[in-house]
């Protein structure tokens, strides 16, 4: 199983997460439709963005997925997250009030 | 996730936003990254294995507090208030330290036989340096904090870099702030509340205001100078920006929200305080140094519907720290383990990602399932909302039974001749402990002590009478707003004496 902490990026966009919450699900994690790398591998130069997972990923934003699994977006890309071909969730957070 | 990714996220995003601002200096998100990575090489150069801080903080923490984390080492601020040997003694307590200080704390350090540079030099050094970016595990411990060491020997907590972006992550909304939004942040920078602070208003994306050394009057106008949005103070900030409000006619049209914690602010000063800022929303924020920072919230609309509300239940929870955020576990244990229900009162235990619960050289006082014993008296209502009756240390035992001095401080302190209060228990030899209230009279007020104990009497059972009323100028308390009750005890031993 991936490590939390693990940095990723994608092979076809400028999506970069971070794990937050491993889950074995996360062994498949694609964006845009292509598995995603360490943030320090090389990229596959012949790899393109499926139109069909083209939603985009947000900035700062945790995607989720039913097994637990959780990832941040720590630089924001075109392609969209998914689980094989399951799209992951936007984790929807309540704002709580400045306190510190 | 290492503390250092929250930086470069911020930088990445909105590079040219002000980040932090105190006195003349101003930086940039993209400006306090490039100073933190050569900062970091500073701190790698000098063979360092932890780096210690003593000042009155400012930008100075945020930048070493990156710094140290891109350099891959555990920062430790210090409090500056403490004596040479106060200092010293903690100083030795840490692995190869560099030790940086404020110009006036200078010879304070220096001739300990650790490196020492002050805060100007390692600015000018971290202009120039050979840049440095290590990436820490996430189980690398991030920050190393001091007890304030009230009742014992000052305990170091181990923050790991994973607790710490877990609280952010859990609890701040990346760049949720509005564009121009502004924290005042004036609690000390060894005090977690200054280090999440620094954390979570760089995420945020809230330009970060800082006041070194807190000034009611210099509060106020840094609020309208700088066009603050949101605040932090202590209980005894509080109180005296009450007073000044109080004083004169002040508006602050640009502040939306006054946080307020640290310790326990006494609910006639928390009314006092709504009263006179009816458009600003009040938080009530309560956590631990060893749960990195918040863990429950008595929020804004909170407020509100508890100080309007006709049901006594609903108005109580003006008196709560609110509900726990979402990252985090309560519960309620008794004296014999069993978990609590609603309205039964125990000792709070806590869980989440952001609980460190591990002290230097002790270990993890985390049990086996990863609760963390707060040692704080506590009970969840019906609603889910969180009432702390302070620390079971202070618990007094008189004649065999257990008082918490917080439920008589609620009832004395809402007495009109009182205007603060601290109940302590001194050792008697009759009774084992005896109840003793403190109390610092309201202005122009000559308090009766049997009026005062008639007071506490018609309210709650007769034990819980005070069996001495002595009164005082004011509490002594520490810098943020901790009542120092050995102090109290040991002056009234001297007394009887």
């Amino acid at each position: 199983m991936i490590k939390n902490g693990t940095r990723l990026q994608s092979q076809v966009c400028d999506t970069q997460v971070i794990v937050v919450r491993s889950a074995d699900s996360l062994d498949d994690l694609r964006a845009g439709g292509v598995p995603m790398v360490p943030i320090d591998a090389e990229k596959s130069a012949d790899a393109t963005l499926d139109p069909a997972f083209s939603d985009g990923t947000v900035m700062g934003k945790r995607y989720v997925d039913e097994n637990g699994a959780e990832v941040l977006v720590t630089k924001a890309g075109a392609g969209t997250l998914s689980i094989g071909t399951t799209p992951l969730n936007l984790k929807e957070a309540k704002p709580l009030p400045a306190s510190d | 996730m290492s503390i250092s990714l929250l930086l470069e996220m911020a930088a990445s995003s909105n590079p040219d936003r002000t980040a932090a601002v105190s006195g003349e200096i101003r930086l940039s998100t993209s400006e306090l990254s490039e100073l933190a990575d050569g900062g970091a090489g500073v701190i790698a150069a000098s063979g360092a294995q932890h780096v210690a801080y003593v000042g009155t903080g400012g930008v100075m923490l945020p930048l070493l507090l990156f710094s140290s984390a891109r350099a891959g080492v555990a920062f430790t601020p210090l409090n500056y208030r403490l004596s040479k040997d106060g200092l010293r003694q903690l100083i030795d307590r840490l692995p190869t330290p560099l030790v940086i200080a404020d110009a006036e704390y200078h010879d304070v350090v220096a001739g300990a036989g650790k490196q020492v540079i002050t805060s100007d030099e390692f600015i000018e050094s971290a202009r120039t340096a050979e840049p440095a970016t290590e990436f820490p595990d996430p189980e690398d411990v991030g920050v190393v904090l001091f007890t304030s060491g009230t009742t014992s020997k000052p305990k170091a907590v181990e923050l790991t870099h994973n607790n710490l972006t877990s609280y952010i992550t859990g609890t701040v909304e990346f760049d949720g702030a509005e564009p121009g939004d502004a924290a005042l942040i004036c609690v000390p920078p060894y005090h977690i509340a200054g280090v999440s602070a620094a954390l979570s208003n760089l995420y945020a994306g809230r330009k970060m205001v800082y006041l070194p050394q807190f000034d009611a009057g210099e509060w106020v106008r840094l609020v309208r100078d700088e066009g603050v949005t949101s605040a932090t103070v202590v209980p005894t900030m509080l109180d005296r920006i009450v007073s000044v409000l109080e004083r004169e006619t002040i508006e602050l049209p640009t502040l939306r929200n006054l946080a307020y914690g640290g310790s326990k602010v006494a609910l006639p000063l928390v009314r006092k305080a709504l009263g006179l800022l009816p458009e600003v929303g009040f938080v009530n924020a309560y956590g631990l140094t060893e749960t990195s920072s918040t863990i429950a919230v008595l929020t804004p609309d909170d407020h509100r519907e508890a100080a309007s509300a006709a049901d006594e239940a609903i108005a109580r929870r003006l008196g709560s720290v609110g509900q726990p955020v979402p990252s985090i576990e309560v519960q309620i244990r008794g004296e014999d383990g069993t978990v609590l229900g609603p309205g039964q009162t125990g000792e709070l235990f806590v869980r989440g990602e952001q609980v460190s619960g591990r002290y230097t050289d002790i270990g993890s006082v985390l049990d086996s399932e990863g609760w963390f014993p707060t040692k704080d008296i506590a009970m969840l209502d019906e609603g889910g909302y969180l009432f702390i009756g302070g620390r079971s240390d202070d618990t007094i035992i008189r004649g065999g039974e257990n008082i918490a001095p917080a439920e008589i401080e609620d009832v004395l302190v809402e007495h009109p001749a009182v205007r603060d209060c601290a109940v302590v228990g001194p050792e008697d030899p009759e009774w084992g402990q005896i109840i003793v209230a403190v109390v610092v009279p309201a202005e122009g007020a000559a308090p009766d002590p049997d009026e005062l104990r008639a007071h506490v009497r018609a309210q709650l059972r007769g034990s819980r009478t005070p069996d001495r009323v002595v009164f005082r100028d004011e509490l002594p308390t520490n810098a943020t707003g901790k009542v120092l009750r050995r102090e109290l005890i040991d002056e009234f031993q001297r007394s009887r004496t």
